[in-house]
């Protein structure tokens, strides 16, 4: 089984070296920079903790309290970094409680080195203790996976699945291990993998669909702008800014690409989809020339495909050839990294200012000001709302921090609110929403941004998913501030059972324990708030801590979030109330 | 774009790699599409394989799963093609009495007129194979029943196109870079 996929390389030590596989398997985490690692032993992986434990100056592994935690710590440093994260895990249990994490980590694009370790190979197929068919199992959310059944392969694979993580479109890769290939020796050489022959991960950027583009944009009254992750992963912020000034188009973004443009820009228009802003929503079906940044057309931006932006010619830059006329057609595609593309576009584009079409944003969003936005920032009703909760970490924070949010009510008002001065700011379960992403993402992310303020904002839903991470909290001693956003109710299901199911309640409603009390546990100090007089000075006490810090608010029961459409409705059908 | 469904032959150039065919696979699986046919076997470039499946889709589809084939690591080259693009062929055999060969004398008719070739005779039975468009060997097949066929068999579809496939020109690029 060995790996004939040709490839180029480049040498990196000349010197072969005699030493074990799992010796092997570090002095390549090693060449390719990884000094955190994310993960949880057992029998299969012993070999390679042995070693980890000779290195372990060199390479800090943590330990989380469940396997499906460290997938998430190494997506958290993945995403505010924009290295690859690495989570180890041994084989059968293990492995598959890696699986929620590298699935999040495929459908949004972050780049994960996933080590397993597997039962030795003579007993591959036997069903042998621990032994799970990790392969086929991790085959439909992997960018590439691979079993490794001889020592020897090992830096040839490694070099291999850093490569592919990280290049084009980044995605999750899943090395198997088996135990007699850890144990097993080598002559180490490593030498880094620099292509492979069946794989182009950055199509060229092809002149003439710029030009097409820039013909378009030039010509069009009504330009919009909805960028997605594509613009962050591709390090293409600046030229999306100068694209923006330069041509006057407003512009709005995914979940995904949230914070590659600092929220107070005067042409950052706010967030399209679901939960979106209602101006980019609804004139997402006025716009003459739709151009998609980065972004592929998930169905919670476009709501009903029949009646997307059907009036626009829509102009597709995209790393990823498969996303082209998957979902939307194009009438230009730019095949290429974001920022090659941009770089090529903006020379070509006219200066405009489109202030009347800015104006019609402006004139929603004030609509959407009166009947949202100020009810949820600044309420006067007595029950404190998510809103204000987020408005007060944007001023105690000034704009700094990066907010990782779980998956729900509060995940969309953190997106909706949080003010982003920094890039790589938001950090979220985008495309599979997995409730239990964010206490563990915070962590990675803390420890791969030490310098930054990591703010979780969790539900008390999502929370008690991976509630055992405080573990790694208080044992590594990340300074995360966890919020806890508690409605007593997994929020977002209820909100729909409220909208869709006649207010049937069918096993929404938490009975939750004292949070404070578990957090004190593990040794988190913090604060419970229940009226809105307490919250400021809560909030600022949580920014100013060196530790680490639980605040829990306690927030009005059945909020609802809004402006929302409707699942399958058209997006210009999008409801303020 | 044509919605109407019809017969495309799907060729995947790919790396020999253990694993490919459960990703190539599952994509069709994820999709609802089911295979009509499906053969590997090795291609004219060394160290290449080569994938022919035959599904009935429409053109959309047959675009957007090349996107998804292409995007997988190992796969070098994936391209469409419908039936008159293409020349293809599929094989049958068939394993018969032999005392039929010599008590039907229209057996032989059978066999002459369809060109189909003996591969092999002993006392016990014959083996007939042969070649050619599925209606031909189905044609064969039908007039065979009424004699009795002890067993039957029918490959999957190998074709070439007739334009040329450009797949070498990016292995080219990738060894000149
Ligand atoms: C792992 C997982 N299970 C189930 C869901 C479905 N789901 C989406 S939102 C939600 C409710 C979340 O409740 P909570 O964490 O309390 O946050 P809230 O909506 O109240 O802010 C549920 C159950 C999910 N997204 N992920």
């Amino acid at each position: 089984m060995d790996i004939e996929t040709i490839k180029k390389t480049k040498q990196m030590t000349a010197k072969t070296e005699r030493m074990s596989g799992s010796e092997a398997i570090i002095k390549c985490l090693i060449a390719e920079d990884v000094d955190i690692l994310y993960g949880y032993p057992g029998g299969a992986i012993m070999p390679v903790y042995d070693e980890l434990y000779k290195y372990r100056n060199e390479i800090h592994h943590v330990l989380t309290r469940h396997e499906q935690g460290a997938a998430h710590a190494a997506q958290g440093f993945a995403r505010i970094s924009g290295r690859v994260g690495v989570a180890m895990a041994t084989s059968g249990p293990g492995a598959t409680n890696l699986i929620t994490g590298i699935a999040d980590a495929q459908i949004d694009s972050t780049p994960l080195v996933c080590i397993t370790g597997q039962v030795p190979s003579h007993l591959l197929g036997t069903d042998a203790f621990q032994e799970t068919d990790i392969i086929g199992i991790s085959t439909p959310v992997t960018k590439w996976n691979h079993q490794v059944t001889k020592a020897s392969e090992i830096p040839e694979v490694l070099a291999k699945a850093f490569y592919i993580a990280k290049s084009g479109r980044p995605g999750p890769v899943l090395i198997d291990i088996t135990k007699d290939a850890q144990f097993g020796e080598l002559d180490f050489k490593y030498e880094k993998c620099i292509g492979v022959r069946s794989y182009i991960p950055t199509p060229k950027t092809n002149l003439e669909s710029v030009k097409a583009a820039a013909e378009l944009i030039n010509a069009a009254k009504k330009p919009m702008i909805v960028w997605g992750q594509g613009v962050i992963l591709g390090q293409a912020e600046t030229e999306l800014k100068t694209v923006i000034e330069k041509a006057g188009i407003p512009a709005a973004w995914t979940i995904m690409g949230a914070s590659a443009i600092p929220t107070s820009h005067p042409l950052n228009i706010g967030m399209v989809g679901m939960h979106g802003n209602y101006g980019p929503n609804k004139l997402t079906n006025e716009c003459d020339v739709l151009i998609a940044i980065g972004m592929r057309f998930d169905d919670r931006v476009t709501g009903s495909l029949d009646t997307y932006a059907k009036q626009a010619k829509v102009i597709h830059f995209e790393i990823d050839p498969a996303e082209v006329n998957k979902n939307v057609y194009a009438d230009v595609a730019v095949l290429g990294d974001s920022k090659d593309s941009l770089i090529e576009l903006i020379p070509l584009l006219n200066e405009n200012s489109h202030e009347a079409w800015h104006q019609e944003f402006k004139d929603l969003y004030a609509i959407e000001f009166e009947k949202v936005i100020k009810d949820d920032l600044h309420p006067t009703k007595e029950g404190l709302t998510m809103g204000e909760v987020l408005n007060e970490i944007n001023i105690q924070s000034e704009g700094d921090a990066a907010i990782v949010s779980d998956v729900g009510q509060h995940q969309m008002i953190a997106c909706r609110y949080s003010e982003f001065n920094k890039t790589k700011s938001n950090i979220t379960s985008g495309g599979l929403g997995t409730m239990g992403f964010a206490l563990p993402a915070a962590i990675g992310a803390k420890m791969a941004a030490p310098e930054r303020e990591v703010v979780a904002i969790i539900g008390d839903g999502g929370f008690q998913m991976n509630i055992q991470e405080l573990g790694t909290i208080f044992q590594q001693k990340v300074p995360v501030k966890i919020v806890v956003l508690n409605n007593e109710f997994l929020g977002m299901v209820r909100q729909w059972q409220q909208l869709f199911f006649d207010k049937r309640y069918a096993s929404t409603e938490m009975t939750n324990p004292d949070f404070i009390t578990i957090a004190k546990g593990y040794h988190i100090g913090g604060k419970r708030v229940t009226k809105r007089e307490e919250l400021a000075d809560a909030v600022k006490e949580m920014i100013a801590s060196k530790e680490s810090y639980f605040l829990e608010v306690c927030v009005e029961k059945e909020d609802n979030v809004f402006p929302m459409i409707p699942s399958g409705a058209s997006v210009s059908d999008i409801r303020l109330s | 774009m044509n919605q109407e469904i019809k017969t495309f032959t799907i060729s995947i150039y790919t790396e020999n790699n253990i694993g490919l065919l459960n990703r190539i696979s599952a994509i069709f699986q994820r999709r609802h599409i089911n295979i009509e046919s499906l053969t590997t076997s090795k291609s004219e470039i060394e160290g290449v394989n080569r994938f022919v499946i035959v599904v009935n889709i429409t053109e959309p589809q047959a675009k957007k799963i090349i996107g998804q084939f292409q995007k997988q690591i190992e796969v070098i080259r994936a391209y469409y093609h419908t039936d008159e693009e293409t020349i293809f062929q599929e094989s049958g055999m068939f394993k018969i009495k032999s005392d039929l060969l010599f008590n039907e004398p229209q057996i032989q008719n059978i066999i002459k007129e369809s060109n189909a070739r003996i591969v092999t005779v002993n006392k016990e039975f014959f083996v007939l194979e042969k070649s050619g468009r599925r209606n031909e060997i189905e044609s064969l097949h039908r007039d065979l029943n009424i004699f009795g066929i002890m067993q039957f068999v029918r490959s999957g579809r190998i074709s070439v196109t007739k334009e040329e496939m450009k797949i070498t020109e990016m292995l080219l690029a990738f060894n000149n870079q």
